[in-house]
C-alpha cells in the first residue's frame, strides 16, 4: 500500500455528519443488492467505497441522488437523511435534491453542445445566473475549480465531445460543480482515464474535499488510500467495515477486509 | 504449473506440413468462402438487373408522355377577315375555314399538295377556330400581321410521328382518326411544320377525356398528393412523436404498455386497404367528411403512416445513449428537461428521416384511396386554398392507376409518365431525408 500516502491524511474528528444513512435495502426486483447498510457520511471529507464487482457500491452511491428512481425495478427501503432530511420521503422532489448532490459517471459522458454550454446546462434549469455575464462568471469559476479552466479558455465554443477522455471527466466535474450541490458522488471517475488524466483528477478530488462532501467509487485500492480519508469497504451487499481510510488499510479489523485489500478475494 | 507434466512420448507428433501448401480441409474452407461469394455477386447482379430493367422500362415508355408534337404555323388573319368571321352565324367555323384555306396555301407554296378537309384538320390539331378566335380577341393589335401558332397536334399524331402507331393499327370505324389523316400528317411533316416540344400540359394541366387523350394532364392529382402530405405531416409528425416519446420515455413498463407495443407493430404490418376501408366506414359514412377529399385520404395516410413514424421514433431515441440522460438528470435536470433538452435534439436525425420515409410511403399509396373516392375523373384545379382539402381530388398513384386502366393507348402512355413523377417526388424526398440526416448528425 502507499504508505506515504497515508501518513498525510488526517481526519477532522469534529467534522459533522452530512449523510446520515440507516438500515438501507434495496432490491432489484427479486435481487436484495443492498442489506441493512448504514453509514454516516461527513462533510467536507472525501469517503471512499471500496469492494469487489456486484458488491452494491454502486448502487448505494446512486441511492444517496435517488438515481435508482430511474430504474423501474429498484426498490430502496430504510432511511438516508442529507442535514436530517429524508431524501425519500414522500414531499422530497428527486429533481431538487439532484441540484444539490451532483455526480459525476464512470463514463465521461458530456452532452454534445459546447464546452460553455456543458458547464452552463445546470445554472441555466435552476436560474442560478440573472443574466449572461453571471453565467459568464459560472462557468469560468465552475472550470477553475473543474482544473480545466486554462486548458479551455480559448475554445468555449468548441464541443465538449471533442476533449480527450481526462478533459471530458474534468469538464463534467466542472458541470457537476457548476450547480453548487452541497454533496459530489463519484462513480469509479478514473476507470477510463489513463494514469496522468487519473492523477490530474485525484489532485481535483482533493481541492474539492475543501468546499464539497465527496463521495467516491472505486476500484483501485490504491486510490482510495491516496484520495480519501474515510473508507467503507463493501461485500456481496454488506457494508463489511467503515473507517478512517488509514485504519482499514493497516489495521482492518473484519477477515474479509483484509483478504480483500491483501488481495486474496475480489 | 509446476505439477502439470505433458507426456511427450506417447503424444504423437502431428505430421509437419509446409505452410506454402494448402491442406484439404484449409482447400474446402476456401473454396466454401470463394462459392459464398459467388452467391452475393450473383444475388446482387440479378437485383441490379431488375432495376435497370425497371428504370429502363419506366424511362422508355414514359418519357415520350413529355415530348408533345407541335404544328408550328405563320398565320395571318387581316382585320377585314376578323370582322367577317365575327360577324358570322358560327364564328369559330368561319375562323377555321380561314385557317384551313391558309393552310392549305402554306404547303402549297412549300411544294406539298395534298387534298384535305377541315373536319381532318380538327381532327389532328383540336378545334383550331376556338383558339384563333380567343386569340384575336385578345390580342387585336395583331391582326394583318404574322403571328407564330403553335398548335399542339392530337395524341395520335405524336404516336404516329414516334412510330408507336402505325397505319395498320388503326381500327375501322374510329371518329377520332381516318386514315387520310395519315397523309395529311406526312404532308405536314413534309412541309416542315411539325416540330417536338416539352409537353408542359402533361405537369400542369388536369385529366381529360378520351376525345382529347394528349391533353391529359397529372398536375391536379399532384396537387391532390400535395394536400394529402400536409394533412400527413401535420397529424401523424405530432402524434407519433409524442406517442413515441411517452412510450420510450416516461410509460411504466407493464402488460398494458407491452400491449401497445405489440399492436403498434402489428398496425404497421396491416394491409393498406384495410385502412381504406376503416377510413370509409368511420371518415366518409359515420362522421360524414366530404367523399374523394384530399382530407379524408390525408386522415387515412395519417392512420398508415403514424406505426412507421412511431417505430423509428422508438428506435432513434433508443438510440440515444443512457448516459446523455444521466447526465442530464445528474445535475438536477427533470425528466421532462432531459428529453427534450439533451435526448430529443438527438434523436431528431432519426424521427425526421423516419418522417419523410412515412410521407413516401403514403404518397405512392393507392389501395386506400381507391375505396374513399380519390379515383373519380377530376378535370379542375381546386378554386382555393382551402378548398383543396375538401374538393374532391385524385392523388398521383390513383390517377396512374386511373389512366393504366383506360383502353386508349395514350393513356398508357401517360400512365408510365405519371410513374416518373411519382418517383421524382419520392427520390426528392428521400434525398431530403438523406440530407437532413448528415447535416443534423451528430456524435456523442
Amino acid at each position: 500500500m502507499d504508505d506515504a500516502g497515508l501518513a498525510t491524511q488526517t481526519v477532522d474528528v469534529t467534522t459533522e455528519k452530512k449523510i446520515k444513512a440507516t438500515n438501507v435495502q434495496v432490491f432489484y426486483g427479486a435481487t436484495h443488492a443492498i442489506k441493512d447498510v448504514s453509514v454516516d457520511i461527513d462533510d467536507k471529507t472525501v469517503t471512499a467505497f471500496i469492494g469487489p464487482s456486484g458488491c452494491g457500491k454502486s448502487t448505494f452511491l446512486r441511492c444517496l441522488n435517488r438515481m435508482n428512481d430511474t430504474i423501474d425495478v429498484a426498490r430502496v427501503e430504510g432511511e438516508i437523511l442529507l442535514d436530517e432530511e429524508n431524501i425519500y420521503d414522500k414531499k422530497v422532489d428527486p429533481v431538487q435534491l439532484r441540484a444539490k448532490v451532483g455526480m459525476v459517471f464512470q463514463k465521461p459522458n458530456p452532452f454534445p453542445k459546447s464546452i460553455y454550454d456543458n458547464v452552463a446546462y445546470g445554472p441555466r434549469i435552476h436560474g442560478l445566473a440573472a443574466n449572461k455575464a453571471e453565467l459568464d462568471d459560472i462557468v469560468e469559476k465552475s472550470l477553475r475549480r473543474g482544473a480545466i479552466w486554462d486548458e479551455v479558455k480559448d475554445r468555449l465554443d468548441a464541443p465538449g465531445t471533442g476533449l480527450s477522455g481526462g478533459q471530458q471527466q474534468r469538464l463534467c466535474i466542472a458541470r457537476a460543480v457548476a450547480t453548487e450541490p452541497e454533496v459530489l458522488l463519484m462513480d469509479e471517475p478514473c476507470s477510463a482515464l489513463d494514469p496522468i488524466a487519473t492523477a490530474q483528477v485525484e489532485e481535483l478530488i482533493d481541492e474539492l474535499r475543501t468546499n464539497y462532501s465527496v463521495v467516491i467509487v472505486t476500484h483501485s485500492m490504491q486510490q482510495a488510500a491516496r484520495v480519501s480519508q474515510k473508507t467503507a469497504f463493501f461485500h456481496l451487499g454488506h457494508l463489511v467495515e467503515y473507517g478512517e481510510t488509514g485504519q482499514i488499510f493497516t489495521n482492518p479489523v473484519d477477515s474479509r477486509t483484509e483478504s480483500y485489500i491483501t488481495g486474496r478475494i475480489g | 504449473m509446476a505439477d502439470v507434466s505433458i507426456d511427450t512420448a506417447s503424444a504423437p507428433r502431428p505430421k509437419r506440413t509446409s505452410l506454402t501448401e494448402e491442406d484439404a480441409r484449409t482447400r474446402k474452407r476456401n473454396a466454401a468462402e470463394k462459392r459464398f461469394q459467388y452467391y452475393g455477386i450473383a444475388a446482387i447482379a440479378t437485383g441490379l438487373f431488375f432495376l435497370v430493367t425497371l428504370v429502363w422500362a419506366i424511362l422508355s415508355n414514359g418519357l415520350p408522355a413529355f415530348q408533345q408534337a407541335i404544328v408550328e404555323v405563320e398565320y395571318t388573319l387581316t382585320q377585314e377577315d376578323y370582322d367577317k368571321a365575327e360577324s358570322a352565324l358560327l364564328k369559330t367555323g368561319v375562323y377555321t375555314d380561314h385557317f384551313v384555306a391558309f393552310l392549305h396555301q402554306e404547303m402549297n407554296d412549300r411544294g406539298v399538295e395534298l387534298d384535305f378537309d377541315k373536319a381532318a384538320v380538327e381532327r389532328l390539331l383540336g378545334k383550331v377556330g376556338g383558339d384563333i378566335r380567343a386569340f384575336y380577341r385578345e390580342n387585336e393589335n395583331l391582326l394583318g400581321q404574322p403571328v407564330t401558332f403553335e398548335l399542339a397536334a392530337a395524341s395520335r399524331v405524336d404516336r404516329y410521328l414516334k412510330g408507336t402507331f402505325e397505319r395498320d393499327d388503326l381500327q375501322e370505324g374510329n371518329r377520332f382518326f381516318m386514315p387520310g389523316d395519315f397523309d395529311l400528317i406526312d404532308a405536314m411533316a413534309d412541309a416542315g411544320l411539325v416540330t417536338q416540344a416539352f409537353n408542359w400540359n402533361f405537369i400542369t394541366g388536369v385529366d381529360t377525356g378520351v376525345d382529347n387523350p394528349g391533353g391529359a394532364g397529372i398536375g391536379a392529382s399532384v396537387l391532390g398528393s400535395f394536400f394529402m402530405m400536409i394533412v400527413v405531416l401535420l397529424l401523424a409528425l405530432p402524434i407519433g412523436v409524442a406517442a413515441s416519446i411517452y412510450l420510450e420515455e416516461f410509460a411504466p413498463k407493464n402488460r398494458f404498455t407491452d400491449f401497445i407495443e405489440v399492436n403498434i407493430s402489428n398496425l404497421a404490418a396491416v394491409p393498406s386497404i384495410v385502412f381504406g376501408i376503416l377510413g370509409l366506414a368511420v371518415f366518409i359514412q359515420f362522421a360524414h367528411l366530404p367523399q374523394s377529399a384530399p382530407l379524408v385520404g390525408g386522415l387515412v395516410l395519417t392512420l398508415m403512416t403514424l406505426p412507421t413514424i412511431i417505430i423509428s421514433t422508438r428506435a432513434s431515441l433508443k438510440a440515444v445513449p443512457p448516459s446523455i440522460r444521466d447526465a442530464a438528470l445528474g445535475v438536477g435536470a427533470s425528466k421532462m428537461q432531459a428529453v427534450f433538452h439533451h435526448v430529443l435534439p438527438l434523436a431528431m436525425p432519426g424521427i425526421l428521416t423516419g418522417t419523410i420515409i412515412g410521407l413516401a410511403q403514403a404518397l405512392g399509396e393507392t389501395a386506400p384511396l381507391l375505396l374513399i373516392g380519390m379515383v373519380g375523373f377530376v378535370a379542375r384545379y381546386p378554386d382555393t386554398f382551402l378548398e383543396g382539402f375538401v374538393e374532391p381530388n385524385s392523388a398521383m398513384p390513383a390517377q396512374i392507376y386511373n389512366w393504366a386502366a383506360r383502353s386508349d393507348a395514350v393513356f398508357t402512355e401517360k400512365a408510365w409518365g405519371g410513374i416518373i413523377i411519382l418517383l421524382l417526388f419520392l427520390v426528392t424526398m428521400n434525398i431530403i431525408a438523406i440530407i437532413l440526416r448528415r447535416r443534423f448528425e451528430r456524435r456523442w
